[in-house]
């Protein structure tokens, strides 16, 4: 058998598969997008028409959109760096020699990671409770009044943020781990001897040396949280007052339950462009901060 | 600072975020223990009066969990072995087979990892519709047979296998279908669990395209029914309860059986490579 035959007979079924399932439905999201796809060319192909950039100029016109945009951002804004910083801390206890139990430890912050959203988020969803939840029945104790996390607009969001945090922090936290075991101990070593403090040895030694992995974690996680959607989903229904409305959610409920196809379309492709953008933005800063 | 305060403050810090972390779980299995609304109480109890299965019960017998339980189990088993043999073929070719425009296919595939599966979906389910994989277990297994993640996962460890021992079986006279089967899959086993755990929790956990694609009862997999479950009992924490822990077991004892698999898979689709 021909050796470039063979080679795409492997190839073939994966590709078809990405192919098919995956790459020309995207292009088709384009394509959808400047259409007017409903409930009656769902019905009806005849009555579908083009409309060109008609659903992006109607959706930067609809405050729902902006405030699901807003809601997403404001979500990213805080979780990514909180999320970060809880990882690189669990990384650094992890990492020191005065551990203990390194891999108990280490298996039970990352197993939130492998649990079920919607399962973990029903439990969260309790737990925030006003009057049963163990949240405020813990703040209590420590003499803070209840708050109505799921009721509250302007606490339904942080409420999701916290759950957001406990359930992915294991991640990064697996990933940086391995960075600190990547950094080769005669730096400390030559540092102590120079009489560098932890906190002088932790900024001039550990964050450089971690900067690459950091600002990929980083990307990775930005990417991963625009795409909020099964959280609010579950917890908050969206609600109170939407203002837990997601991108992600608009799409779905623009889509699956007011069957506007074109237009959810535009919302999945608008989406795509900001998250492209913002992560080219952290690649392009973290290349000049390295070469600076 | 003292070296046993520094050594009692390390690890009493590890304690408490062990404890953040496992609570939610460990009160998630307590109060799916209690009976009906013994956890609407003032203050909430931790631990169950008189341990009970009755919530168990009622989910399996009355709200159809174990049609759920068998959804997500065929469901996510069919997608781990298609999904493990599509993407180690693909993969092993990327890495040892040389062909015309592999390199521009193989950056088409890294490209896909930076699209969000969701822009995808509203034109995947329009495609779907018409060939009758919409609502039942093809419609979700079918986009999942094979992955960007994955191809990238196998290359990046099959590139690893000397490529003496592949000539020397084709100067044998192998054909490159008994090289692949008798050569090259025995070494890639571990990349073969790696890939096979992380493929089977992704599909048990995932959720928004078994939403859209899954319109009745019948198919629903776990996430799906504990969400159904949700909307409508949502006063029923004992029961919720229960859900979440026959949702979220399975997966946590795979994970903690084959941890070393799952954690190295991680790193070698992030840092190493």
């Amino acid at each position: 058998m021909n050796r470039q035959h063979a080679a795409w007979m492997f190839l073939a079924p994966a590709a078809i598969v990405l192919g098919v399932f995956f790459l020309v439905p995207v292009i088709g999201a384009f394509v959808l997008s400047l259409t007017d796809y409903d409930l009656y060319a769902l019905a009806d192909l005849h009555n579908l028409r083009f409309v060109a950039f008609g659903n992006y100029w109607a959706l930067l016109h609809r405050p729902l959109f902006w405030a699901a945009l807003w809601h997403t951002v404001y979500f990213v804004v805080v979780a990514v760096p909180l999320s970060m910083i809880v990882s690189l801390c669990a990384a650094l206890l992890l990492h020191s020699p005065l551990a203990r139990c390194k891999p108990f430890f280490r298996t039970a912050l990352f197993a939130p990671v492998v649990t079920t959203v919607v399962a973990v988020a029903v439990v969260w969803r309790y737990l925030f409770n006003t009057k049963y939840g163990l949240v405020n029945y813990v703040l209590a104790g420590v003499g803070i009044h209840p708050i109505d996390w799921l009721g509250d607009p302007h606490w339904a969001m942080p409420a999701i943020i916290l759950f957001a945090v406990w359930k992915n922090f294991g991640y990064n936290m697996i990933i940086l781990l391995a960075g600190l075991q990547a950094i080769p101990a005669d730096y400390y070593e030559a540092a102590r001897i120079d009489g560098a403090s932890a906190w002088q040895q932790f900024r001039h030694i550990t964050l450089p040396m971690l900067a690459p992995i950091l600002l990929m974690v980083g990307i990775l996680t930005v990417s991963g949280y625009f795409q909020l959607f099964a959280e609010p989903y579950v917890i908050t229904e969206g609600g109170p007052l939407e203002s837990t409305v997601s991108v992600l959610y608009l799409m779905y409920n623009e889509g699956f339950k007011w069957w506007n196809l074109g237009s959810a379309s535009a919302i999945a492709f608008l989406l795509f462009v900001i998250m492209f953008v913002v992560t080219a933005c952290m690649l392009r800063f973290g290349r000049q901060e390295s070469e600076a | 600072m003292n070296p046993r305060i520094a050594k009692a403050l390390i690890n009493g810090l590890l304690i408490g975020g062990t404890i953040v972390a496992l609570f939610p779980l460990l009160w998630m299995l307590s109060v799916s223990l209690m009976h009906p609304s013994e956890a609407s109480a003032l203050p909430p109890p931790l631990l169950p009066a008189h341990a009970t299965l009755y919530n168990y019960q009622e989910l399996f017998v009355r709200a159809g969990m174990g049609r759920y339980l068998f959804n997500s189990l065929l469901v996510s088993v069919v997608i781990t072995v298609l999904s493990l043999a599509l993407n180690i073929m693909a993969g092993y070719a990327f890495a040892k087979l040389r062909f015309a425009g592999r390199d521009t296919v193989f950056k088409a595939v890294i490209g896909m990892l930076a699209i969000p599966a969701q822009v995808a979906m509203l034109p995947l389910f329009l495609m779907l519709k018409p060939i009758g994989l919409v609502n039942n277990y093809g419609g979700v297994i079918v986009p999942a047979m094979a992955s960007a993640f994955g191809i990238f996962l196998v290359r990046q460890y099959a590139r690893g296998i000397p490529d003496e021992l592949l000539e020397a079986a084709r100067i044998d006279g192998a054909s490159e279908w008994r090289i692949f089967s008798r050569i090259v899959l025995p070494l890639l086993k571990p990349i073969m669990v790696t890939l096979a755990i992380y493929t089977f929790l992704t599909a048990w956990n995932d959720f928004m395209w078994p939403l859209i694609v899954l319109t009745g009862q019948e198919h629903y997999t776990l996430p799906l029914g504990l969400a159904s479950l949700a909307r409508e009992h949502a006063q029923d924490a004992e029961l919720m309860m229960a859900g979440s822990v026959v949702t979220v077991v399975p997966v946590l004892a795979l994970f903690l059986a084959l941890q070393r698999y799952y954690l190295e898979g991680l790193l070698l689709g992030s840092v190493k490579g």
